[in-house]
C-alpha cells in the first residue's frame, strides 16, 4: 500500500557527503526539497483540475439558464460573463492567475463566489472528517495494539477479522444501513436518529444547536468510524508486531517491568511512529469517504457540494473543489514529512 | 540440439511444477484463503450460470413479473424492487457487471503498475526518477475523488468505470513492482544473463518479470476486492452505465425511491452484503497468497 517513503524530492543523500556535513544546511535541503516538491504537485493538481472538467459534457450556460425564459443574446452576455467565449488558452491562463490569487471565480449554478460557497461549507467537513478521524484513529491505535500483543488469540482473531469485513463494507451501503436500522422508524427500533442534514429546522440557542448538531453526526460519524478505523487496526498490528522481536523489550523485560509497561512505555511508542505518519498518507481516502458519507446523509459540507457540481456542471466550483481536496491532501503530506524527522531521530541520521 | 533443450524444457517444467506443489500446499493451510477461495468459486458460478434460470423478461423495467415494493414471499424470496422486479434476480445478475468490472480495472490497473513499476526498476536513472515523481503523484491524490471526477467528465458506460478505476489505482502496484524489480536485478544471474548478451528487453521480460509475478497475482486480487467496491460506489453515485444492472445501481435506485427512508431493508440488504461478501472474499485470498509468496508475513498472522 502506502509506503513512508512516497512524497519525496530525490532525498538528500547524507552518505554520499565525505565526512558530517553542517546540520543546518542539511535540515534546509531536506525542508528545501520537501517545499519544491508540494509545490509541483500542487501546481499539477491545478492544471489537471482545469483540462480535466473541461471534458464534462454539456453546456454550462444551458444548464444555467434551465427553465428560464432566455434570448440568444443573454446566452451570449452570461458567456462573456464567465469568460466562456474566450479560447481555451486564453481560459487557462486566466484561471492559473486568479488561482495564484485563491480567486476562485464565480459560481454557475449559485451566482456567488465560490470561495464564499466553500467558506460556508467547509465547517461541516472538518467536523464530519475530523471527528471521524479521531475517533477511528484513537480506536484502531488501542484495538490494534492490544491485538498484537494477544497475537493469536481469540479477542485478536475476532478484532481483526471484524475489520476486515468492515473495511469490505461500501461506506454508503453501511450509511444506508444504518439509517434503515436507526432513523427511519420504520424498523423494530423507532428512529432514533434523524435521517438527514445537520440542524433540524427552527432549532435556537447555542446548547440547543450544539446538541441537535451533535444528535445528526451520531450516524455519519459512526459510518466513517467503522469504514476507516479498520485499517489504523491492521497497521498498529502489525507495527506492534514489528517491534515485538526487538532486543530492548526483552531488556525492558528483564529489568521486571510489568507487562502492561513494557507495553507502554517501550512498543507502543515506537510502534506508532509509521502509524502516525500513515494515518496522515492515508487522508486520501478518508475525503473519497466524506464525499459519499455527506451525499447519503445530506450533510451539508464540501463532499455534497462537489457532488452536486459535477451533475451542473458547474466548472469553477467542482475545478476549485478538486484542487482543495488534492490540496488539502499534499499538505497533509507534506506536514507528515516534516514532522516525522522530529518525532523519529532514527530518520534524521 | 533438440535433445538436450527438450531435456531442459522439462528440468523447468518439473522445477515449476514441484514449486507449483509447494505453493498449493502452503495455501491449503490457510483457512481464511481457502473460504475465500469457495466463496469466489461459488460467485463466479452463479455469475456465468445467471442466465440459464433468469430469463430477460424478469429483468426489463416495463414488463417485470411482480407489484412494486412487495415484501418477502415464497414467490420473490427477496421482495420486488421499485419496478416490480425480483430484488433476488437482480442481485445474481448484478454479479455479473460487478465482477467483470472488478476483474477487468484490476487487470488494467494491474498492467499499468506492471510496466511503470519494472521499467521504472530496470533503467533507473532520469526515466525512474520521472516515472517515480508521476506515481508518487497520483499515490498523493484522492483516488475516489479522481475516480469520481473521471467517470463524471466521460460517457457513462461500464468501459468508462473500468477505466476511471484501473488509471487511479495503478500507483501502489508500480511501486511494488518497482521494489520487487531491484531485489531481482541485484541477483548474480541478471549480471549472467547480460554478460551473456541479454538485452533490455530479454532481462525484462524472461528474468525480471516471471520473478515479480508472484507479488501481482497478491497485489491483484486485492485490487479486485477494491475495483468491486469503487464500482458499487461509482454506480450509488449514478456514474455507471444507465442500463446495466449493477449491485451499486440497484442501491441508487433503492435509494432513488424512497425505500431507505420507508425502511424497505430487503430492496439494500442484499445488494450491499453481495458486495461485502465478494469484496471480503478476494481481500482473504490475496492476504493468502501473500503469506505464500513471502512467508516473513506467514509467520506474523
Amino acid at each position: 500500500m502506502t509506503d513512508t517513503q512516497t512524497s519525496g524530492a530525490a532525498p538528500p543523500a547524507p552518505d554520499a557527503a565525505p565526512g558530517p556535513r553542517p546540520r543546518a544546511g542539511r535540515v534546509l535541503r531536506y525542508l528545501g526539497g520537501r517545499l519544491l516538491t508540494a509545490a509541483v504537485s500542487l501546481a499539477a493538481v491545478m492544471v489537471t483540475s482545469f483540462f480535466l472538467f473541461r471534458i464534462l459534457p454539456g453546456d454550462p450556460v444551458a444548464a444555467m439558464t434551465e427553465g428560464r425564459e432566455v434570448s440568444v443574446e443573454q446566452m451570449e452576455a452570461l458567456r462573456r460573463e464567465f469568460g466562456l467565449d474566450q479560447p481555451l488558452w486564453q481560459q487557462f491562463l486566466d484561471y492559473c492567475a486568479r488561482m495564484l490569487r485563491f480567486d476562485l471565480g464565480v459560481s454557475y449554478e449559485f451566482h456567488r463566489p465560490v470561495a464564499e460557497l466553500v467558506a460556508e461549507r467547509i465547517g461541516p467537513t472538518v467536523l464530519l472528517a475530523g471527528t471521524g478521524t479521531l475517533i477511528a484513529a484513537a480506536l484502531g491505535l488501542v484495538l490494534g495494539t492490544r491485538a498484537a500483543w494477544r497475537r493469536g488469540s481469540a479477542g485478536d482473531r475476532i478484532s481483526s477479522s471484524v475489520a476486515l469485513l468492515l473495511w469490505s463494507v461500501p461506506s454508503f451501503w453501511l450509511g444506508l444501513l444504518l439509517i434503515v436500522l436507526l432513523a427511519s422508524g420504520t424498523g423494530w427500533l423507532p428512529g432514533l436518529f434523524p435521517t438527514g442534514g445537520m440542524v433540524s429546522p427552527g432549532t435556537t440557542g447555542a446548547l440547543d444547536t450544539a446538541v441537535d448538531v451533535a444528535h445528526h453526526m451520531v450516524l455519519p460519524v459512526a459510518t466513517m468510524v467503522a469504514v476507516v478505523y479498520a485499517q489504523y487496526l491492521m497497521i498498529m498490528r502489525s507495527s506492534v508486531l514489528d517491534e515485538m522481536g526487538a532486543d530492548y523489550l526483552t531488556t525492558a523485560r528483564a529489568k521486571g517491568l510489568r507487562d502492561d509497561l513494557v507495553l507502554r512505555r517501550h512498543a507502543v511508542p515506537n510502534a506508532l511512529l509509521p502509524t502516525v505518519t500513515l494515518i496522515f498518507l492515508n487522508l486520501g481516502r478518508v475525503f473519497g469517504g466524506v464525499i459519499l458519507i455527506e451525499t447519503v446523509f445530506a450533510w451539508p459540507g464540501l463532499g455534497s457540494l462537489f457532488y452536486s457540481g459535477l451533475k451542473v456542471p458547474d466548472l469553477p466550483l467542482v475545478q476549485a473543489l478538486f484542487v482543495i481536496f488534492a490540496g488539502a491532501v499534499i499538505i497533509m503530506n507534506l506536514l507528515a514529512d516534516l514532522v516525522y524527522p522530529l518525532l523519529d531521530p532514527r530518520v534524521r541520521t | 540440439m533438440t535433445a538436450p533443450a527438450a531435456s531442459r524444457r522439462a528440468v523447468v517444467r518439473a522445477r515449476r511444477r514441484a514449486a507449483l506443489r509447494k505453493y498449493t500446499r502452503s495455501y491449503a493451510e490457510n483457512r481464511a484463503g481457502l473460504f475465500g477461495l469457495a466463496a469466489l468459486a461459488l460467485a463466479v458460478l452463479v455469475a456465468l450460470a445467471a442466465p440459464l434460470f433468469i430469463p430477460a423478461e424478469a429483468l426489463s423495467v416495463t414488463g417485470a413479473p411482480g407489484e412494486r415494493f412487495e415484501p418477502p414471499d415464497a414467490e420473490f424470496p427477496l421482495g420486488t424492487d421499485t419496478y416490480g422486479r425480483s430484488v433476488l434476480d437482480l442481485v445474481v445478475w448484478g454479479a455479473r457487471i460487478s465482477l467483470t468490472v472488478g476483474f477487468l480495472a484490476a487487470a488494467v490497473s494491474v498492467a499499468l503498475g506492471t510496466v511503470i513499476g519494472v521499467i521504472a526498476g530496470h533503467f533507473g536513472g532520469l526515466a525512474s526518477n520521472v516515472l517515480m515523481r508521476i506515481t508518487d503523484w497520483f499515490l498523493v491524490l484522492p483516488t475516489l475523488v479522481m475516480a469520481i471526477a473521471l467517470a463524471a467528465v466521460m460517457e457513462r458506460s461500464t468501459l468508462t468505470i473500468i477505466i476511471a478505476i484501473g488509471v487511479t489505482s495503478w500507483p501502489s502496484t508500480a511501486r511494488i513492482v518497482r521494489a520487487q524489480t531491484l531485489s531481482v536485478e541485484a541477483r548474480p544471474y541478471i549480471e549472467r544473463a547480460r554478460a551473456l548478451g541479454g538485452g533490455h528487453l530479454h532481462v525484462m521480460l524472461r528474468h525480471v518479470l516471471p520473478n515479480v509475478m508472484p507479488v501481482v497475482i497478491a497485489q491483484t486480487t486485492l485490487l479486485v476486492a477494491e475495483a468491486i467496491v469503487m464500482e458499487s460506489t461509482l454506480s450509488f453515485l449514478g456514474l455507471g452505465s444507465p442500463g446495466a444492472i449493477s449491485w451499486g445501481g440497484i442501491l441508487q435506485d433503492a435509494r432513488n425511491s424512497g425505500a431507505i427512508s420507508s425502511g424497505m431493508w430487503w430492496y439494500m440488504v442484499p445488494p450491499g452484503l453481495a458486495i461485502a461478501l465478494v469484496a471480503l472474499s478476494f481481500t482473504l485470498c490475496g492476504r493468502a497468497l501473500e503469506g505464500v509468496f513471502n512467508p516473513r508475513l506467514r509467520e506474523r498472522r
